[in-house]
């Protein structure tokens, strides 16, 4: 007996559910609940962890990650209109940063910066200062060019209007373009923002005392007293706490971005 | 009478293709000037190196007196004097239509806050939109962003207003709304150059009518003759087009 299209894209549907139920009861049957717990969630671990992982590591990671974030939106805008610049020299050594440093591990920026920068200029950097350039030129490059397409994104009949009115061009970018573009890539820069939370764990390889640890040096640190996996667990959550709300506000400023441009014309 | 804007000996080439090929036009202080012509005759270019968001190649271009195409010229202080209305509006999309209006004031003229807000609601009103000074240019009609960008022009006191197909964008029932604020600023004495292909508005408003064809002035006169009775061939054939398109 032939089958009709539609029960046969159901009998499909029917297959796959199967198939996904089966595994799931494999790996629950396989597994060993008890070991799994004790190593990956132990509770009284993981209520060993509070307060500090919250007023200690998470507070540090925010801490980082604003400063780094900051220098990198500062740097990333200055790198952007160094790329749109009339002077070549400018385009070629903001190009050059930009592929230089979106090429490179975070990590070998880090260690960089952790020993070689105080050894070559015999500088001692504060912590934080250290921490704020080297997440901040690893992120200024990816904002740079993130905040590049948003300005070249803007309408040229925009910055015409702007010149219309008898602003320079220097005016016209700071009172027109810059704004319109920070809104079109409002989304990109909360996702820049994500990466730069998740790269702030590098920042170990500074070299940190413990009341500098964030969330992942702390995880691993307190691994050492309590050797389960729990303490990384617990800072695993305490990310998600920071990276998901930001990934939501991202896909709901795409979402309000979109229906902004797609406002009819007559509302009035 | 003094004029306001004499172009003179303009040429402007895009690459290979010769846009405009020697034009001359003046346009007195209160005068009315309409330009009509084909599409891709040049009539936006001419707009455009009025106020030099187009640079000229050959030819002078003087307007309040300024010598634009002087390479010392300050040109972001003459646009200040010279008015721009766009075929697509350009009101600045992250500002309010009363920001809109005082942005170039504050920025450009230094003008203080409530000496701008002043002026620019004297000047919505002029337009029609003293009620709609909150919205944003996205939630106005075509129609109400036009005469925005108008009263936004306005606000910056020019002495000539240049409208590049003002109503080409807008749906027919919203035309007639933007064309009688223009109607208003001619008879308020406002020096006025305006690319159009509403024949009636010409008629009735412009003082001069200019007729293009491939980037040349092909015949000028009052409205009267230029539209009622054209001597040239081609601008006859251009109206029997716009005037009877069936
Ligand atoms: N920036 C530019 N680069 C290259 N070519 C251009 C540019 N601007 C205009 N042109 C060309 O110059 C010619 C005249 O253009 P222009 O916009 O001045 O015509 P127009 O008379 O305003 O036409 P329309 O009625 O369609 O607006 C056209 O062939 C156009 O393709
Ligand atoms: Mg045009």
């Amino acid at each position: 007996m032939a089958l009709t299209g539609r029960q046969r894209r159901s009998a499909g549907r029917a297959a796959q559910y199967l198939l996904l139920v089966a595994a799931v009861v494999t790996l629950a049957l396989m597994a060993n609940w008890g070991d799994l717990q004790r190593g990956f969630f132990d509770l009284a671990v993981a209520a060993a962890q509070f307060p500090d992982i919250v007023t200690t590591a998470l507070i540090n990671t925010v801490v980082y990650t604003a400063v780094g974030f900051s220098f990198a939106f500062l740097l990333g805008l200055v790198l952007a209109l160094m790329r749109l610049s009339s002077v070549g020299p400018y385009r070629w050594i903001a190009a050059a940063y930009v592929e230089l440093f979106r090429g490179l591990p975070a990590l070998l920026v880090f260690i960089a910066f952790g020993f070689g920068v105080p050894i070559a200029f015999h500088l001692r950097f504060t912590t934080l200062s250290t921490v704020m350039l080297a997440l901040g030129l690893v992120g200024a490059a990816y904002i740079a060019e993130t905040l590049r397409a948003g300005i070249q994104a803007v309408p040229t009949g925009q910055i015409e209007a702007a010149r219309s009115l008898g602003m320079s061009p220097g005016r016209a970018m700071v009172s027109i373009v810059i704004p319109q573009a920070f809104r079109i890539v409002l989304p990109s820069l909360t996702n820049e923002l994500i990466l730069l939370v998740k790269d702030s764990s590098l920042v170990y390889l500074l070299g940190l005392t413990g009341a500098q640890y964030e969330l992942a040096k702390f995880g691993r640190d307190a691994m050492n007293t309590s050797p389960t996996l729990t303490p990384v667990v617990v800072s695993g959550l305490c990310y998600l706490i920071i990276t998901i709300p930001l990934s939501y506000l991202s896909r709901s400023l795409e979402r309000r971005g979109g229906a902004a441009a797609r406002t009819p014309e007559v509302l009035a | 009478m003094t004029s306001v804007i004499e172009v003179s000996g303009l040429h402007k080439a895009f690459g290979s293709t010769q846009v405009l090929r020697g034009i001359d036009l003046t346009v007195d202080s209160g005068e009315v000037v309409c330009v009509i012509g084909p599409s891709g005759s040049g009539k936006s270019t001419l707009l455009r190196c009025v106020n030099l968001l187009e640079r000229p190649d050959v030819g002078k271009v003087v307007v309040g007196g300024t010598d634009l195409t002087d390479p010392d010229a300050d040109i972001d202080r003459a646009r200040r004097r010279i008015g721009m209305v766009f075929q697509g509006f350009n009101l600045f999309s992250h500002l309010t239509v009363l920001d809109n209006l005082t942005i170039a004031q504050r920025k450009v003229l230094r003008r203080d806050r409530s000496e701008a807000e002043h002026t620019a609601r004297h000047n919505l009103a002029r337009v029609r939109l003293a009620d709609r000074e909150q919205a944003m240019p996205a939630q106005l009609s075509g129609g109400q962003q036009q005469r925005a960008a108008i009263a936004r022009a306005l606000s910056m006191d020019p002495e000539v207003m240049l409208f590049d197909e003002p109503t080409s964008a807008l749906d027919p029932e919203l035309v007639g709304d933007v064309l009688g604020v223009m109607r208003q600023l001619a008879d308020d004495g406002m020096t006025m150059l305006v690319v159009t292909h509403e024949m009636q508005f010409a008629r009735e408003v412009a003082d001069t009518v200019l007729f293009m064809d491939g980037g040349l002035v092909v015949e000028q006169g009052p409205p009267t003759q230029v539209i009622g009775a054209p001597q040239q061939e081609r601008t006859r054939s251009f109206l029997a087009r716009v005037l009877h398109p069936l």
